[in-house]
């Protein structure tokens, strides 16, 4: 049997080695060369150093590096992309498992199987991954390195981000979620953008951090609970944590929870996303939103609702009324934004609210509505983004006002551009809207009154895309931005792909669906059975045992 | 009558007629480390100039190699049970041995770096004699004239530091004490630049240390006052009976709590813990950076070793003695240290108020009271130990551009990370392990230490860990911030190549902060102890006031 989960996690490793290594081994001559152009420019500080672009032996070994890792990254993909076609919709819980031990004396394995949601989240991580490299190929040429360090830790974050989705030991999971933090702190803060880059990656590890060690407390107090690490023997009505007070479950859920809810990012601990935002390459946004934060929804199904199903009805209220909150706070605030980038983090704050709304709906088509959701929200916003990096690319800005009527100049930027906001205000066709629908009719049932706010989210996101739109893509094309150049093939491919998959998505979801379901079905009876526990008698306690 | 004249009451110590029989396999660590103590000092006297550092240097590492592997065999023949030496002052289990190995081993890594030249001057003081400024030391440095002191006294120190862990009663532990201290107090003062600050660094932690130790001797007197006895294993079963015999219904208490109290002043002073940490940052700076590194690490691991043994054999009945004490120590330690630690701009100063805070750490095992928070400790002692001498050992690298003296400043480190890229990473492994991100030792150790603290019910203590483990990581980060995203500045650090010596000891630092975070799997499986020997810790540690055979 062929280990399809430890190849998808080793092959970009080893790739972020390798290109590291072909990186280095040209960097003492670039090293020499900036430490000359350092010394020369004397006064006139280091900014006339970006201005030199490298030449000779460091360019040719950068541009070789990352080609390393693009096609690293295109191999990852194949795997990952064969594992799925092997991957069986009907049967439900954990496959292409694999577990061995690791540390023995406290019981943690080396344990990875995917069920639907991870696998399609891991597919979402290979997919961007490359189409990220693409975007993202000139974008450091004024370095030293041209970029290859930072597509060396792209590779390394894939096969964090695989890891972390692949895990089924809970330990194994921490370690994933904590490791993770590393490389993208380094891709903000030191390939990121403007001069507040270093204070934002410091601010988002430090939320991360702080949110990782709580769950530390409740990832120790499981296995002092439950004596294993492993997922397929903590879950479940015969499970290692089936009969712990719904007291104890509580806290558990509560540690938790509240380093995913850092992670999603939920209001009111989600402040660290738009300086994160800001601050990032669109590159290092499109991972950072479009598959990091998704490891906070997913933790939420994976980890809260099935390790502590006795302590979920304490939370459905709580948790709805924030994702609420979230979902129209940080719609509002998106509107008020005038830097590209910081917008559509706000943007996500808001969608990220659908995500947990429909997870803790309860409901199965709101939890698949909001699984799916986490897929769509990837492409859609991560199209977004890219776009949003094309616009920097020519004009090192991503301020809304200084960009005006590009649509007479670059059609087709204008284009994806407006793809990609549609399918960010949910429009029928695309992707988005189906996850959107779904959750919505979901929380229907679960709640009108919820739905009917939430409902509120999807006006104000058009009125939120379609003014950036109207302000940023038509009108007068004013002086500067004459020469503003149309897309170039690689950012083409970078782009198209994407554009498809919203496209054949938003048409055609079924396969994602299939995949999914079995794996809500198995949430959604933890969540109903104890909801109606508390619905009906709250006198009967949760219903396990 | 007094008590005092009863015959069943306090005796004085038992001055055995017969000469203990000696067991010289399981002395022998002990010898070698002294004995080779003693060869330097003669060759200090007696070789002349231009071959003493080789032969000092090569004696040193050669005792402390041998000590390493004759402990290592002596794992193997040790019986079950643990033995004790020398009529019971000295007790050997394998929990006293890992501890000695790792003292051993960091040792040697230590000694790499004190032996490592710049400009074939070493980082100590030509002539620690000569005042500081004055024509002899002009005169002693132009002619190139290096003193080695250094070794003999390290050698001692280290003697000082195996017999620490392993003292069986409380008299050898004080002894064990003073013969660690003092040549680190004398060492502390030897750096070859800034001599007065170093001086002063010195003066200090002498006093402060001569402070503690009369503590801790005025708290042994009160054991010995309640237990009518110094021996571990007979303190033990005097605190089970309520005390010596002239105490009537326990009420001799109060002497024990005030003999737990005041000797645990003692041994928290030397683990730094708060409120008796504030030596810890200005000794740090103050001292040669390759002696630093001695004291953060093995010092550390030996106070650590002692502390550990005392609170489990002796105290380990008085659990519901020491343990609010502990508790507020342990909480103190945490919350304390690592907000101060914020403030600090030397990067010396942050490593020490740093180690104050795992000390902190290390104290919710101590709480924990089982044997799985004594393995935790164990380990967290070993992988801390490597990490903080890689980190001691790159700062011995970073120099100001003129006058080629380390560079403390961190805001002065800018750029480094662009720089030199290979050390910078290296610094930042070791920030991240001592932050206890995954994938590193530091947070196998800390995952190995709240483990234990939270199966034992302190939950609380392990939330004030994981809270305070959030703000020094904010520290940890600005230096990396600083090297790494902020652009090199003109006036910035030069940076000494590392050479063999201190190269091998940060990759060394490097390995085992990585090995031990990925595979600590053979560690804490082969060497530690788990609560399968025991729940209670003592299980595995000697308790008895002699197990040797006496002469026949």
């Amino acid at each position: 049997m062929i280990p399809w989960l430890t190849i998808a996690i080793a092959l970009p490793a080893v790739g972020a080695v390798v290109v590291w290594a072909l990186a280095r081994a040209q960097a003492p001559a670039a090293d020499t060369a900036q430490r000359r152009r350092s010394e020369a420019a004397t006064g006139g500080g280091t900014d006339t150093i970006t201005e030199v672009r490298p030449a000779g032996p460091a360019a040719v070994g950068a541009e070789n590096a990352k080609r390393a890792a693009f096609v690293f990254s295109l191999a990852t993909l194949a795997v990952v992309a064969a594992m799925a076609l092997r991957f069986d919709t009907g049967a439900g819980g954990l496959q292409f498992e694999q577990t061995h031990e690791w540390i023995p004396r406290f019981g943690v394995h080396y344990a990875v199987g995917v069920d639907g949601i991870s696998l399609v989240l891991i597919l979402l991580s290979a997919v961007l991954v490359p189409l990220v490299m693409l975007a993202a190929w000139r974008e450091h040429d004024d370095r030293e390195d041209g970029g290859a360090g930072y597509f060396a830790l792209i590779l390394a974050l894939q096969a964090m981000m695989v890891g972390v989705f692949a895990a089924a030991d809970v330990f194994l999971f921490y370690v994933f979620f904590e490791a993770m933090l590393i490389p993208v702190y380094f891709m903000i803060g030191r390939y990121g953008r403007g001069e507040q880059r270093a204070g934002a990656a410091v601010k988002f590890l430090l939320y991360s951090l702080a949110g990782g060690l709580i769950m530390l407390v409740a990832v120790i107090g499981v296995y002092v609970v439950g004596g294993t690490f492993l997922w397929v023997d903590l879950v479940g009505p015969g499970g290692a944590l089936a009969g712990i007070e719904t007291e104890l479950a509580v806290w558990l859920f509560l540690g938790f929870f509240i380093a995913f809810a850092i992670k999603a990012p939920m209001w009111p601990v989600h402040t660290w996303l738009p300086d994160a935002a800001q601050a990032s390459r669109p590159g290092t946004a499109v991972l950072l939103v479009g598959v990091l934060d998704k490891v906070g929804t997913y933790g939420m199904l994976r980890y809260c609702l099935e390790l502590f199903p006795s302590a979920v009805s304490a939370f459905v209220w709580p948790v709805v009324a924030l994702s609420l909150v979230s979902i129209v706070y940080g719609a509002i605030l998106a509107i008020g934004q005038s830097d590209m980038m910081r917008l559509i983090a706000y943007t996500s704050v808001s969608h990220f609210g659908f995500i947990t709304l429909g997870i803790f709906a309860l409901t199965e088509q709101a939890q698949a509505g909001a699984a799916l959701y986490m897929v769509n929200h990837g492409f859609a916003t991560g199209a977004l983004f890219l776009v949003v990096g094309f616009l920097i690319a020519r004009r090192d800005s991503a301020e809304i006002a200084d960009y005006g009527g590009v649509q007479k100049v670059a059609p087709q930027l204008a284009g994806v551009f407006l793809v990609a906001g549609l399918a960010g205000l949910a429009l029928p066709g695309l992707a988005p809207f189906v996850s959107e629908f779904l959750v919505l009719v979901g929380v229907y049932a679960f709640n009108p009154v919820a739905a009917v706010v939430a409902v509120v989210g999807v006006v104000l996101a058009a009125l939120y895309i379609l003014w950036m739109f109207q302000r940023a893509m038509t009108g007068p094309t004013p002086e500067h931005l004459s020469g503003l150049k149309d897309l170039n093939l690689r950012e083409k491919w970078a782009a198209g792909p994407l554009l498809a998959l919203l496209i054949v998505f938003g048409l055609y979801p079924q396969p994602l669906l299939d995949a999914i379901d079995p794996a809500v079905e198995r949430t959604v009876q933890i969540g109903t059975e104890d909801a109606s526990a508390t619905d009906g008698a709250t006198a009967e306690e949760g219903g396990e045992g | 009558m007094t008590p005092f004249e009863t015959d069943e009451g306090l005796s004085g110590p038992v001055i055995t007629s017969e000469a203990p029989v000696l067991d010289w396999w399981l002395l022998a660590p002990f010898l070698v480390v002294f004995g080779a103590g003693v060869l330097a000092v003669l060759f200090e006297a007696f070789v002349p100039a231009t071959r003493r550092r080789g032969l000092q240097i090569a004696t040193a590492s050669l005792a402390l190699l041998v000590t390493f592997v004759l402990l290592v065999l002596q794992v193997g023949t040790l019986p079950e049970e643990g033995a004790t030496l020398v009529a019971g002052v000295l007790a050997v289990d394998r929990t006293v041995l890992f501890f000695q190995g790792t003292i051993a081993v960091l040792a040697l890594i230590s000694l790499v770096l004190i032996a490592e030249r710049r400009d074939g001057r070493d980082a100590f003081a030509a002539q620690a004699a000569t005042v500081p400024g004055s024509e002899q030391e002009r005169a002693h440095i132009m002619a190139g004239s290096q003193h080695t002191e250094v070794y003999p006294l390290v050698l001692f120190a280290v003697l000082g530091m195996l017999m620490f862990p392993a003292a069986n009663d409380f008299l050898t532990m004080f002894i064990a004490l003073e013969v660690m201290s003092l040549p680190l107090y004398l060492l502390c003062g030897l750096a070859r630049r800034r001599r007065l600050f170093s001086q002063e660094a010195a003066v200090k932690y002498f006093l402060l240390g001569a402070f503690s130790s009369a503590f801790f001797l005025f708290g042994i007197a009160m054991v010995y006052g309640y237990a009518g006895s110094v021996n571990f294993a007979e303190v033990r079963a005097a605190a089970e009976t309520g005390g010596a015999p002239i105490f009537e219904d326990g009420n001799g208490e109060p002497l024990l709590l005030m003999g737990i109290g005041l000797v645990a002043i003692g041994l928290l002073f030397k683990v730094g813990a708060v409120p008796f940490h504030n030596w810890k940052p200005d000794v740090y700076q103050g001292a040669p950076t390759p002696i630093t590194a001695l004291m953060a690490s093995c010092t550390l691991v030996a106070a650590f070793g002692a502390l550990l043994r005392v609170f489990f054999v002796p105290f380990g009945g008085s659990f519901e003695l020491w343990e609010p004490m502990l508790w507020t120590v342990a909480v103190l330690t945490m919350v304390v240290a690592a907000v101060v630690a914020v403030t600090q701009r030397d990067v010396k100063r942050l490593l020490a108020y740093s180690s104050v805070v795992h000390a902190g750490f290390i104290l919710t095992a101590v709480v924990a009271a089982s044997t799985d928070g004594l393995a935790g400790a164990m380990f967290y002692l070993a992988a801390y130990g490597f990490t903080t001498l890689g980190a001691f050992a790159v700062i011995t690298l970073v120099r100001t551009r003129d006058g080629g003296q380390e560079l403390g400043d961190i805001d002065r480190w800018a750029g480094l990370g662009r720089r030199h890229p290979g050390l910078a990473g290296a610094l930042s492994l070791f920030l991240l392990a001592f932050a206890g991100i995954p994938l590193t030792s530091g947070f196998i150790g800390k995952f190995a230490v709240f483990e234990a603290a939270v199966a034992a019910g302190a939950t609380p203590l392990v939330i004030v860990g994981v809270l305070s483990s959030a703000v020094t990581a904010f520290f940890y980060v600005r230096i990396i911030v600083v090297m790494f995203f902020r652009d090199p500045e003109e006036e910035g650090p030069t940076v000494v190549p590392a050479g063999m010596l201190t190269g091998g000891v940060i990759t060394v630092g490097v390995a085992a902060t990585l090995t031990l975070g990925v595979f600590p799997g053979p560690v804490l499986d082969t060497l530690l102890p788990s609560n399968e020997a025991g729940p209670e810790p003592v299980s595995v540690m000697v308790d008895e006031a002699s197990l040797e055979r006496t002469a026949p």
